[in-house]
């Protein structure tokens, strides 16, 4: 009698492992997804992908995607989306060469100046989608052709270069270590350790208030193995920078902004309302939600986020190019799908798109590192966003 | 005279719903044969089974058309035989021509390319015999609904019909428009043409038909042949509505408090045709503790009228006053008309009323973030507080508020949306169909909100196409028709005879 009791409790239990499983097989399928892309290219580059300098690297060469999937998760998760931002991103970075190297504004004018001009531009584009409700996909069509054509002609189809010190520190500074001991750089292990600390306690709060309020949570054994990955792998990174350069001034950037819009997405109202407006513009609408001037704003915020990741851009390569940023919108919103959004609005989260646009970044960086041609990196970047989609609809098709 | 179509002993059970019951339908050759009966009564789904829409083994009963069994397994099959349907919205192509539209997927082509000389010219005969005096090659969208109406009738006739069925054709016609209509089938009758057609408007029916069959709960009620003997209207409404009270409605002391809600000289366009007036001086109020009834038929306005007073979701050039406790409130977007404390509960609850990706407890706090966040940061405990309360208070059956709203049922997705707009904290209530496609047993439970919310002394306005529920729930019942109202009754005086007469006597 008893036994079948307990032989029932425990099927029970089974089940609601599994089935929490099933429901977030995507958060960590994307996580597992990147942990074993990484572990196979440190196998096969004979371990190039995470020496020091290489995680540096990493960071350096991604940082510009990531900026900009930030605002196009936004922008994805509203039901629009943005194709004009690698032609912006070239125009702000020509536009801050051109002001700084030809006309000698000082930088520390130029870089808000060109944040504002990105701000501008994704109000332009903003206009036309939410209140003309031009398809978003026409309106950064032009825009992506008009503003490549804009860089070209302001600079006159040449290179221009190069920045002055303190604009470079943008891209390819370090943050002193301020303990002074320099090598282990102290300041970016312990930026590592109180990262991993708050990451695992804000876990075990939210799980506790979980708890508290009787919400079906995450088995223990399952946040255990998550946190002790993230949190392992946090200082695992920072332990590596630090016996190289330290921090650099953009990974800084990339996680005080990825922080700022991750709690924007999850914890405000104009958030929540974001989603709201992707998942039901007209219920949107009927609840009193101003859709037409969210969807402006979430363009205003890519224009701004794609002018910054063009300065960061510029400032790396020491020099602004007309073919700067072409194709990187192809990129972004790979790394955005990658990461679970949703093209029809609606679903996605800003950490998906991170890990999704670490995705992307580890492949380019080891198939680099092995000699693979650009050619088959891009087919098998093409591949990899295939079956990432079909992976989610089929989840979607054997859950409903 | 000979019969030409005969259903014998139809029956169509949807999951759940027995929309058809036995229903026996005789047409005989060269008639006008109308269907008549209440919205749901089944009409329309009849004209589906005898047009293939549902083939043939979907249903039981037998079709006999033209002295043979027949069965279809799709449209085109029943067209073939020249059994061809004309529904309520209209199946024109805007963009195309005339000429396009009416031989669109029966081109005049050979081997795939069309003759273009030919096709005018089979236009052309086709118009004259419709007596539309448009070019063949006259866009369809810059035509009137009336003159639209004619080129399907002239689209049917090209596809040699014999048996043709309008489904409303002058619901959306003005009167002028509906007379040449009228005289049109008339005419195609004296060529030979049977007509079944299906509608609302007795006067008209009475006009032109030869036979009427009465439908009601998916059951033949009675064919009457009206070349025998004149049919007054009294007759077929009594007919038409003649079911037994069986619904139950949970009793509600009746009182009329202060005057809460009072909306005066309302009117409304069209947001597409600016020159039509959906929505015509309309006057009506609500007191405190009210539930107040809106009757008509579909397309007589009810939820444009609702909708225009909610925020100005719906037409444009939109006037009048609105005024709450005496006091003139602002209604001009959703935001303001929510902040006056008007909620609009949404006859689509699918499309407008839920975000169905999400939870129920986003979807319940949807309206009011305010009241569970603090400088734009959400608490998402508190949130949750809330969820659960209208959880236990509207007895929303989940496994929990955390369970996206796509998974529940219709009355449950229902009460979630209720619960949205109660958090909102509204004075009155607008509800739009609220008990539609949800089961008897939740019907029951809505009944029982809305009867809490008078109790409350909230104002509450309802939407119903059901006239039974409007009759069991209401204190005042106004009727609605073609954008007005053109009547209002007391509870003790409602009947849905009266109901119905009022609207079918224009």
């Amino acid at each position: 009698m008893t036994d079948t009791a307990s032989q029932a409790r425990n099927a029970d239990k089974a089940k609601s492992i599994s089935g929490y499983l099933a429901s977030h097989l995507r958060d960590y399928g994307l996580l597992f997804a990147l942990i074993a892309i990484m572990v196979f290219f440190q196998i096969v580059t004979d371990g190039t992908l995470l020496r020091p300098v290489n995680i540096t690297n990493l960071f350096l060469q991604n940082s510009y995607i990531i900026i900009m999937a930030l605002g196009m998760l936004i922008v994805i998760v509203g039901g629009n989306i943005d194709l004009s931002v690698g032609s912006v991103m070239g125009f702000v970075g020509a536009l801050a060469a051109v002001m700084i190297v030809n006309w000698n504004v000082p930088v520390a004018l130029t870089i808000p100046a060109c944040l504002v001009v990105g701000i501008l531009i994704g109000a332009a584009q903003g206009y036309w989608v939410a209140y003309w409700k031009i398809p978003s996909f026409i309106v950064t069509l032009a825009g992506m052709l008009v503003f490549r054509g804009l860089s070209l002609w302001l600079l006159e189809g040449q290179s221009v270069g190069p920045f002055p010190k303190s604009f470079q520190l943008l891209s390819t500074g370090f943050i002193p270590d301020v303990f002074g001991v320099g090598r282990p750089n102290v300041t970016a292990l312990a930026v590592g350790i109180v990262a991993a600390g708050a990451i695992v306690w804000m876990g075990l709060r939210k799980r506790a208030r979980n708890k508290a309020y009787g919400i079906e949570d995450e088995p223990t054994a399952f946040f255990l193995i998550r946190n002790a990955i993230v949190a392992g792998a946090l200082l695992f990174v920072m332990y590596k920078l630090s016996t190289f350069r330290g921090l650099p001034n953009v990974l800084v950037t990339m996680g005080i902004l990825t922080i700022i819009y991750a709690f924007l997405t999850e914890q405000t109202t104009i958030g929540r309302r974001i989603y709201a407006l992707g998942g039901n513009e007209k219920a949107a609408k009927l609840s009193g939600i101003p859709t037409e001037r969210l969807t402006f704003l979430t363009f205003v915020n890519m224009g701004m986020l794609a002018a910054l990741a063009g300065l960061i851009f510029a400032a790396r390569l020491n020099t602004a190019t007309p073919k700067a940023g072409f194709a990187v919108e192809l990129d972004v919103i790979a790394a955005v799908f990658i990461g679970g959004a949703s093209m029809s609005g609606g679903v996605g989260k800003i950490v998906g798109a991170v890990v999704g646009a670490f995705i992307m970044g580890v492949m380019n960086n080891g198939m680099s590192i092995m000699g693979i041609g650009i050619d088959y990196q891009q087919v098998i970047k093409g591949l990899v966003l295939l079956a990432a989609v079909i992976f989610d609809v089929y989840n979607k098709q054997k859950q409903g | 005279m000979q019969t030409l179509l005969e259903m014998r002993n139809i029956t169509k059970t949807f999951p759940g719903v027995k929309a058809l019951d036995a229903v026996n339908l005789k047409v005989a050759e060269g008639e006008i044969h109308a269907l008549v009966g209440e919205n749901g009564a089944g009409k329309s789904t009849l004209m589906k089974v005898l047009s293939g829409v549902y083939p043939k083994g979907t249903y039981d009963g037998e079709i006999h058309y033209d002295g043979q069994l027949a069965g279809f397994s799709g449209i085109s099959d029943s067209e073939k035989l020249g059994i061809i349907i004309i529904h309520q919205e209209l199946a024109l192509v805007p963009l195309l021509s005339i000429a396009e539209n009416l031989f669109v997927g029966n081109e005049c082509a050979t081997a795939g390319v069309v003759n273009w000389h030919e096709t005018f010219r089979r236009t052309e005969d086709l118009l004259k015999k419709v007596g539309l005096k448009e070019a063949p090659a006259a866009q369809v969208d810059s035509l009137g609904v009336g003159k639209q109406q004619l080129v399907e009738i002239a689209k049917a006739l090209s596809k040699d019909v014999r048996l043709l069925i309008l489904d409303e054709p002058t619901a959306a016609l003005s009167e002028s428009d509906s007379q040449a209509l009228l005289d049109l089938l008339l005419e195609l009758k004296a060529q030979g043409v049977t007509s079944i057609v299906i509608s609302h408007k007795l006067n008209e029916v009475r006009r032109i038909a030869d036979t009427i069959t009465v439908i009601r709960d998916g059951a033949t009620v009675s064919t009457l042949d009206a070349r025998k003997e004149p049919i007054t209207e009294d007759r077929i409404v009594r007919d038409m509505v003649g079911r037994d009270m069986s619904q139950r409605y949970p009793e509600r002391p009746r009182r009329a408090g202060d005057m809460l809600l009072e909306v005066r000289n309302w009117n409304a366009w069209h947001p597409d045709h600016a020159a039509r007036q959906v929505i015509e001086n309309i006057d009506f109020h609500v007191r405190a503790g009210e539930v107040v009834g809106i009757a008509g038929l579909m397309g007589a306005g009810r939820t444009e009228l609702a909708m225009s007073l909610f925020g100005k979701s719906y037409g444009r050039n939109i006037s009048g006053q609105v005024e709450l406790r005496g006091k003139a409130i602002d209604t001009s977007t959703v935001a303001s008309a929510i902040r006056s404390g008007l909620a609009y509960v949404t006859e689509d609850r699918k499309e407008l009323g839920l975000i169905l990706e999400e939870s129920i407890q986003r979807n319940v706090t949807l309206a009011n973030l305010a009241d569970v966040s603090k400088s734009g940061v959400i608490n998402e405990a508190e949130e949750t507080k809330v969820a659960e309360r209208y959880r236990a208070a509207m007895n929303i059956r989940t496994p929990s508020v955390f369970q996206k709203v796509m998974n529940l049922s219709g009355g449950n997705q229902q009460k979630v949306v209720l619960s949205k707009w109660l958090f909102a904290g509204p004075e009155v209530l607008i509800l739009d169909e609220p008990t539609r496609g949800i089961d008897v047993g939740a019907k029951f439970e809505i009944y029982g909100i809305i009867n809490e919310l008078s109790a409350q002394g909230k104002g509450v306005l309802m939407i119903s196409s059901e006239m039974p529920e409007l009759l069991g729930m209401c204190d005042r019942i106004y009727v609605m028709n073609q954008g007005s109202f053109v009547g209002e009754l007391s509870t003790d005086e409602a009947s849905q005879e009266r109901i119905m007469s009022l609207i079918v006597t224009e």
